[in-house]
């Protein structure tokens, strides 16, 4: 066994550790966190794997935001756990559950150990045109060109989370601002950070998304830091957040998903297709559609981790 | 084995503990992390089927990945609305449950003042 199978080992068991922490956990604050961690490890595995992209994305969304939305609610409900805790459910039904887990495992294991051969893949059809959409990174060519629905899409999956967390508001509320929680004290090193962090955050953010035409990198990523320094700012409460009836808050998040859209359609006049870019234009209209993307989705994530309106809109 | 498998079992590892989860766990919190930990799984079996097609010089194949990338992004917001749903049922009812009782208004909570 060589050194590198050996690490490979090593870290799939501390996910699994941390996973099973996670699941077994008395707490649920201590399982969030957890989870957060889990997030993290799970971060290496995927650049293991040789996927960064999904790393970078998995880092920050998928343990970052995620977990900042999950901690938020675990401080929020923590009266209601000693209640619910007496549902717990008889035994029979837990073994029940532990056989039909172990059957998912051992059907998925196997799909592991004797997979197709050879191994099906679109690689080489993604290397192909990546020279005419002057665009290095594959993943990035992928969500912007190849299949640019998907990512329009998603955009749109987005915003109608953000519907429909914010319509569960309480009408006297709506078009008010977030409340987002604070920890009691929020002097000394939380606003030290808040102000010292966030200009290097928003650079970081930049360079992530102009670095992803060529390298791992892109819009998703960046924005998951510009929402991540945004958030720090509104925690540390040297600001408040939007009240979300303004016209600037809405014009932001609709900002992305509408230049995507508008870039797709005037595909149909130019190259003749729905998202399609006409040839020679294709890197900067994808760089154009990803900037207006990172301010949206930065927008889209703060506003989802703040959550729903709890103060009455300011005349 | 190569480490590709070894983490295509890790990814089946985690799809069994999160659904596990979310069979077993009775608070809807608990059910959300969970279930993330269950996609987390899924996410990470694709991974691996993107690792063997390596091809063209690239480390993977990106077309998966691209899929992995979307997936979280949609993951989080579904786990968003959903702990905006629980919230306010806590809001609405001061508790947090699933059982079929109408639960009592214990804390007082939004829906307790009108």
């Amino acid at each position: 066994m060589s050194v590198a199978l050996a690490l490979d080992a090593g870290l799939a068991l501390l996910v699994l550790c941390v996973a099973v922490w996670t699941i077994g956990a008395g707490p649920t604050f201590a399982a969030v966190v957890g989870f957060v961690a889990f997030g993290l490890l799970l971060a290496l595995v995927w650049v293991r794997l040789a996927a960064v992209d999904v790393a970078l994305t998995e880092a920050a969304i998928g343990s970052g935001v995620t977990g900042a939305v999950l901690i938020a609610a675990a401080a929020r409900l923590r009266l209601t756990e000693a209640p619910s805790a007496a549902e717990r459910p008889s035994a029979t039904l837990r073994l029940a559950a532990v056989v039909l887990c172990v059957l998912v495992f051992a059907g998925l294991a196997g799909l592991v150990l004797y997979p197709a051969n050879p191994a099906p893949t679109l690689a080489p059809a993604a290397a192909v045109h990546l020279p005419e959409l002057d665009v290095g990174n594959a993943v990035t060519a992928v969500l912007l060109a190849y299949r640019s629905v998907d990512t329009l899409l998603e955009k749109v999956v987005l915003l109608l989370a953000l519907v429909g967390v914010w319509s569960l508001a309480p009408d006297r509320f709506w078009g008010g601002a977030p409340g987002i929680l604070r920890p009691a004290r929020t002097d000394g090193a939380l606003v030290l950070l808040g102000r010292l962090l966030p200009p290097i955050g928003i650079v970081v953010g930049v360079y992530i998304l102009w670095v992803g035409a060529i390298a791992p990198g892109g819009a998703f990523q960046a924005g998951a830091i510009l929402a991540a320094m945004w958030l720090l700012v509104m925690i540390a409460g040297l600001r408040d957040p939007p009240e979300i009836g303004h016209r600037w808050v809405r014009l932001l998040l609709v900002a992305g998903p509408a230049v995507f859209l508008a870039v797709g359609l005037a595909g149909f006049a130019l190259p003749g297709g729905f998202l399609s870019y006409p040839a020679g234009h294709a890197k900067p209209l994808i760089i154009a559609i990803e900037a207006v993307l990172t301010l949206s989705i930065a927008v889209i994530l703060g506003l989802l981790v703040a959550g729903p309106p709890e103060r009455e809109r300011r005349r | 084995m190569t480490a590709a498998t070894l983490y295509g079992l890790c990814g089946a590892a985690l799809v069994g503990l999160g659904l596990y989860g979310t069979i077993v766990h009775p608070q809807p919190l608990r059910k959300i992390l969970s279930f993330n930990l269950l996609g987390a799984g899924v996410f990470l079996q694709f991974g691996v089927i993107a690792r063997r097609g390596a091809a063209a010089g690239m480390g993977g194949d990106p077309v998966p990945q691209a899929m992995v990338i979307t997936g979280i992004v949609v993951a989080f917001s579904a786990t968003a609305l959903a702990v905006a749903l629980v919230l306010r049922l806590f809001q609405e009812t001061g508790g947090a449950t699933l059982g079929t009782d109408p639960p009592a208004r214990q804390y007082g909570g939004e829906g307790a003042g009108r």
